[in-house]
């Protein structure tokens, strides 16, 4: 097994998916010959060469058209959009099109597309970069978002989302990137969209994360174990479709849990799970279910990030609340 | 300085026509060389068109069709320009363009099913090479940027051919889509159907450009200007378009001129409001059939029989579609949630559960 940082996974993974399939086409702007913004097409187009890997004109909203109309000739396009923030240009390729693509053609034709993209706050970006749209993506029916915050889950993930016949969202937290390295299998694997994983177990109290704020809930459970607090920590990886079950289950044993997203708190991927939660084990609940958000101003200019945030302490903070109920 | 090249590049841009309002060649030397048998044939697809735009009309007066956008007037820029296609060529239709998806081979009660609302009307057979028609003004162009580009990487000896209207170039996706076409060399054929108004905006609120044809300049691609009330002319143009694109010579942008006689859609629109009768009046002396059937009179090749049958077999066809479409079963929720994805999730899965259970009642 190598080390990856989770860059370095998903540029595995779609190495892998280029071998494996010849309709996989990987495109974008950028992604060419300078391998990214971020180099998480290093080496691709030298690889396998122009047709597959290639350059397009800077437009948001024909490349996600573009990719519906590969597939339209049996392609499965990965796309990229540079920076999530620019995926307000092609709102209606993805959502108005792409994700209503089985329907509206009563599932005669589909849209086995995966749109790969940075998003995510904490690199000190210019505006428009760093916000989080999951939520936004997560309201279309038809899509499914995916997250991972692991470079083992990143190459997994990547792939079964290549190979998911019904359009995927697939997010990277661009902080994470390089943040650390992992094991990551040199050969292929995937990871089942829809699924979350227990990244670390408890009895006390369920912490509710995905994306970057995986690693802030990680910390904040440390800091509890310090007090004698055993918090478990349930990434999501997919935030649509949610596994409800794997909260249900975490939160019946723990009788409390906590939401954390990076997004602003209105609407969003937090609330969804709070209303599941509600749903399903509220005679489980020893306190309200809180959640860990930014608050609900426009994403901020960049050195105001830090008090924006959400952070660990954050965490930590709204856990006692809810222990302390 | 150069403030003198758009005015050079402007009148560059003259409207090819073969056959005039009176049904006589003008341009001689562009007559194609169509057998007599396809020229009736095409006759005959104008003439059942427009009977199929009447009737679609009234049975939306009657409550038995839902949206509905009139075609009469577009015979030409819509059927002749598909007379030059082949079965194999992928279209990317606008709403309005309902006609040419039957031409290509949309059966006629699946058009009905379409107005009136149903998913079986969407539900393409597989190897029918079309999209069900686009509702977002624009979005089908950069979609027909993909599409050929996928039939130039199948090495498929195929065209993607899609059409909006005046407003639609507007629109950024248009832009947007003949520029990658441009860049990737990909054999399209994109239409506008300018008919002069958007709803109620006329085309020179839509752009100061003088033409429509001369947008493709600025993606590097050629563009021409056709009298689309004329079938001889678009469908010379279109012809050549597509020889074009076979040969790997790109993309075409192709502005045909024309007029609808109707509303723009059949949900209240009122074209009173934004057009004149004199406008009208003008536009139909223009009408596509009434010149097309001159000149094949003239040749011998259309008579009054013809005529008639063509539209008693219209009527005919058309009564059994709708037959067929109104029988066609109810839709139901479960319908719906099983067309969401290939796997269900489980949200869905859960809904399935809960209307399967409502639905029995």
């Amino acid at each position: 097994m190598a080390q990856m940082t989770m860059i370095q996974a998903i540029t595995d993974a779609l190495r892998t998916e280029l071998r494996n399939d010849e309709n996989v086409l990987v495109f974008g702007e950028d992604v060419g010959v300078n391998g990214g913004v971020f180099r998480a097409t290093e080496g691709l187009q030298e690889e396998f060469g122009k047709d597959r890997v290639f350059d397009t004109p800077l437009a948001e909203s024909a490349i996600s058209g573009l990719a519906i109309g590969l597939a339209l000739q049996g392609f499965r396009p990965v796309p990229e959009i540079q920076f999530f923030g620019f995926v307000y240009e092609t709102m209606d390729a993805i959502s108005g099109q792409m994700a209503r693509m089985r329907f509206r053609t009563g599932g005669t034709r589909h849209s086995p597309i995966t749109i790969r993209s940075p998003f995510g706050g904490g690199v000190k970006t210019p505006e428009m970069h760093a916000d989080s749209l999951e939520g936004l993506m997560a309201q279309q029916p038809g899509l499914k978002v995916v997250i991972p915050s692991t470079p083992y889950d990143a190459k997994g993930l990547l792939i079964a989302s290549i190979r998911d016949n019904d359009p995927v969202i697939f997010l990277e937290h661009m902080k994470l990137y390089r943040s650390f390295r992992q094991e990551v299998p040199e050969e292929e694997y995937t990871i089942e969209i829809g699924k979350a994983d227990v990244k670390r177990e408890g009895k006390d109290i369920s912490i509710i994360a995905y994306g970057a704020m995986v690693h802030a809930s990680l910390k904040a459970a440390e800091e509890l174990e310090k007090e004698g607090i055993q918090a478990e920590v349930i990434d999501l990886r997919t935030v649509s479709p949610l596994d409800v079950d794997a909260i249900v289950q975490s939160v019946e044993k723990t009788n409390r849990a906590i939401v954390v997203q990076e997004a602003q708190k209105q609407a969003g991927v937090a609330a969804n799970v709070v209303a599941e939660i509600n749903d399903r084990a509220i005679l489980s609940l020893e306190a309200p279910v809180l959640r860990v958000t930014a608050p609900d101003t426009i994403y901020p200019f960049s050195a105001a990030e830090d008090v924006w945030l959400p952070s660990y302490k954050d965490i930590v903070e709204t856990a006692k609340k809810v222990i302390d109920f | 300085m150069g403030f003198e090249t758009l005015e050079k590049i402007e009148n560059e841009f003259q409207t090819f026509q073969i056959l005039n309002e009176n049904g006589e060649i003008v341009n001689k030397a562009a007559e194609p060389d169509l057998s007599d048998d396809q020229l009736r044939e095409l006759m005959r697809r104008m003439v059942y068109t427009r009977v199929l735009d009447q009737r679609s009309i009234s049975l939306n007066r009657q409550g038995r069709l839902g949206f509905y956008a009139p075609t009469a007037g577009q015979e030409a820029s819509q059927l002749a320009s598909h007379f030059a296609l082949e079965k194999e060529d992928f279209i990317l239709p606008g709403y309005r363009d309902v006609p040419q998806i039957i031409w290509h081979g949309l059966p006629l009660y699946k058009a009905f099913l379409f107005s009136i609302g149903h998913f079986q009307g969407n539900q393409i057979p597989d190897d029918l090479n079309i999209l069900p028609p686009q509702i977002i003004i624009g979005a089908q162009i950069i979609q027909a940027a993909g599409v050929a580009l996928g039939l130039k990487m199948r090495n498929k000896k195929a065209v993607a051919v899609t059409y909006t209207g005046d407003g639609g170039s507007s629109q950024g996706d248009f832009y947007e889509g003949i520029n990658f076409a441009g860049v990737y060399q990909v054999p399209a054929i994109f239409f506008i159907q300018n008919n002069r108004f958007a709803i109620s905006t006329p085309v020179e609120l839509q752009t100061n450009a003088k033409t429509l044809a001369q947008k493709a300049v600025a993606a590097g691609i050629p563009g021409i200007q056709v009298d689309g009330m004329d079938p001889l002319a678009v469908y010379v143009v279109t012809k050549k378009a597509r020889e074009r694109a076979l040969n790997g010579e790109g993309p075409t942008l192709i502005e045909t001129l024309t007029y609808r006689y109707g509303p723009h859609t059949m949900a209240g629109d009122d074209p009173t409001r934004y057009r004149s009768d004199e406008l009208d009046n003008e536009w139909e002396k223009k009408d596509p059939i009434v010149r097309f059937r001159k000149y094949l009179e003239a040749k011998n090749l259309w008579s009054e029989k013809d005529e008639e049958q063509t539209i008693e077999q219209a009527q005919e066809e058309i009564k059994e579609a709708i037959q067929k479409a109104d029988n066609t079963p109810k839709q139901k929720v479960t319908d719906l949630l099983g067309m969401m994805f290939e796997e269900m999730p489980k949200n869905i899965e859960e809904q399935m559960e809960e209307y399967k259970a409502k639905e029995s009642k």
